[in-house]
């Protein structure tokens, strides 16, 4: 055993983006968080094998359910959001998918916000008629319609830090007390702030989920997604059997009594990714882990931009309406102030004076913006919802969704802002 | 679970690192013999990293192979840690006892909470460790516990020996 003491010290953010989860390797001393691509590992003996598939030691037997990279990530991730741990996927609605599969069982409820990304909500409608669920979506900005729907078999509430297209806000405070009153968990989506702007389980939220694809990667290069625990919820109130209960996958191992407060994430880990297998790649671990070096740096460029372009923006006459939570006068004005005081984010709508054939004429104009649909790129990017991701909607079912004719999506990167200015300047001018 | 106030200076990580170092033999109360409960896997894995672990159990003859104790008192050898499994009102008994033999640090195991006991343990000198699991705690400073993605909160740029 070593005598070293570390004597501890609370490291700040950047610090942590760099070093959290990066022990240089011991075998070679390589600095860089090395790319483990290998399928499996040599086990010292038949006991430490035994040890491992038992869950008793904490070892390394399968890349479907652990690897070293990926354990970097994972651990880095969590630090930042201020988690106890967080388990990696291949993809965010794989990392949402496998969190709520480990939590939920037929007959639950859960109450999710109706302005969650359309992804997750058409994820939520198809769990719902697979797994017998029953989900309210609800409108997030007023908590009493949290309260409202919630019922005995709530399991869950759901939500997302920033969302869009509206920009709602959530109030996390407030609405991870009414799950608690409800005996039940809050889950925060916090792939639009990063934990740089907004650490949802300090507010109380009990688990959150990324999709690291956007900005913690922040170079549109790899496919990827995280759960994080705070380790706060007690899931042994009752409610959750799922988890407090011997599970038969384990000869009859109860996670939440032999783990404690690991008790969730070890089930996510050993259980639901395990046997639904939506692992992360190593090699994609790597490069989140590069994006994430810099994250707070690139955040606080992200917003400055995205600021500038938004009040830009939301002072032309041929633009309705700029849908940035972080102009002065928005009505989330109050909540950006408590949740998100370095800034409300850099993906957000605005609306031409025009119908969808205006916004295919400003998607004409522009050359800098990339038309493609994801956001939290490096590079700014934009996309008309109207006649793309939301095409087959008539304009009534395009207003149900908050999407007007003329919505444009920005997701502003981190190219000068007079350049990103003089861009838009040119799909105005296509329009006429 | 028993709230309390400062549960952080229960949770101090220099006390936690300084008994795992310094620890050779922990004697766990309520040591089941069961593979499938918390205290045999923390049982387990403390003897796999080279503790001598004797079990405190007077409904156990045996565990791994080693002579299971009705009571501390009894114990013929020194005990450094006294690691409980147990309700928390058997606690101020343990202190008791814990005191008794002169043992060097009480860790208490996730909700065994009792905050007048173990300030009674600390007067004595004994080093105390509450709602935390020895294992965890362990794997965190010691031992492998990232390579599952959990977040150990320890950062160091220096190359550590090979596991």
């Amino acid at each position: 055993m070593s005598e070293e003491h570390r004597p501890d010290r609370e490291f700040g953010f950047h610090t942590r983006s760099i070093h959290a989860g990066a022990r240089p390797d011991p075998t070679t001393g390589a600095r860089a968080i090395p790319i483990f691509q290998t399928t499996s590992y040599v086990f010292e003996d038949p006991e430490s094998a035994a040890a491992y598939f038992n869950l008793q030691e904490y070892g390394n037997t399968y890349s479907r359910i652990m690897n070293p990279t990926v354990a970097a990530f994972e651990e880095r991730l969590s630090n930042l959001e201020g988690g106890i741990g967080a388990v990696a996927f291949a993809s965010g609605l794989a990392a949402q998918s496998s969190a709520l599969f480990t939590l939920l069982a037929p007959g639950d409820h859960v109450v999710a916000s109706a302005a969650l990304y359309g992804g997750t909500v058409t994820q939520l409608k198809h769990l719902e008629r697979k797994l017998s669920l029953d989900v309210t979506f609800v409108d997030p900005d007023r908590p009493q319609n949290w309260a409202d729907a919630v019922r005995e078999e709530t399991k869950l509430l759901f939500g997302e830090t920033i969302g869009n297209p509206g920009g709602n806000v959530l109030d996390i405070e407030v609405i991870a007390n009414i799950a608690h009153d409800a005996g039940a968990p809050l889950l925060v989506d916090n792939t639009f702030a990063t934990p740089w702007l907004c650490r949802p389980l300090d507010w109380g939220a009990d688990i959150v989920v990324h999709s690291a694809t956007k900005f913690l990667g922040g170079h549109g290069t790899s496919i990827g997604g995280a759960v994080v625990d705070a380790g706060e919820f007690d899931w042994s109130n009752g409610r959750f059997p799922i988890i407090a209960e011997p599970s038969p996958a384990y000869h009859g191992l109860a996670f939440h009594e032999t783990f404690g407060t690991y008790g969730y994430l070890m089930k996510l880990r050993a259980e639901t990714l395990r046997d639904l297998g939506g692992a992360m790649s190593p090699f994609n671990a790597f490069l989140f882990l590069q994006g994430i070096e810099t994250l707070g740096l690139r955040m606080d460029r992200h917003v400055g931009n995205a600021r500038t372009i938004a009040e830009w923006l939301s002072e032309r006459d041929d633009v309705t309406q700029v849908r940035y939570p972080g102009l002065a006068g928005s009505k989330y004005g109050e909540l950006v102030a408590k949740y998100l005081p370095r800034g409300a984010g850099a993906v957000f709508c605005f609306d031409l004076d025009g119908g969808r054939e205006a916004g295919q004429d400003f998607i004409r104009g522009v050359r800098l913006f990339s038309h493609l649909a994801n956001v939290g790129d490096a590079k700014s990017l934009i996309i008309h919802p109207a006649s793309t991701t939301h095409r087959q909607l008539t304009d009534d079912e395009l207003a149900a969704a908050g999407i007007g004719p003329g919505t444009i999506r920005l997701s502003i990167g981190l190219e000068d802002a007079q350049d990103l200015l003089w861009d838009l300047e040119q799909g105005f001018a296509q329009i006429g | 679970m028993a709230e309390i106030e400062n549960m952080e200076v229960w949770q101090d990580p220099e006390t936690i690192q300084t008994i795992l170092h310094n620890a050779q033999t922990v004697a766990i109360v309520g040591l089941s013999s069961n593979p499938l409960r918390a205290s045999n896997f923390v049982g387990f894995y403390a003897r796999r990293h080279g503790y001598r672990v004797i079990p405190v159990n007077p409904r156990e003859t045996e565990v791994f192979g080693e002579r299971s104790w009705p009571s501390l008192s009894e114990i013929p050898e020194p005990v450094d840690v006294v690691d409980v499994f147990r309700a928390p009102d058997a606690v101020p008994g343990i202190v008791e006892e814990s005191i008794a033999i002169n043992a060097k640090a009480l860790w208490l195991q996730f909700g065994v909470i009792h905050e007048e006991a173990a300030t009674e343990a600390r007067t004595a000198g004994i080093d105390v460790v509450m709602d935390r699991c020895l294992k965890i705690e362990h794997a965190r400073y010691i031992g492998r516990m990232h390579v599952l993605g959990f977040n150990t909160n320890t950062l160091s740029a220096r190359r550590e020996a090979p596991a």
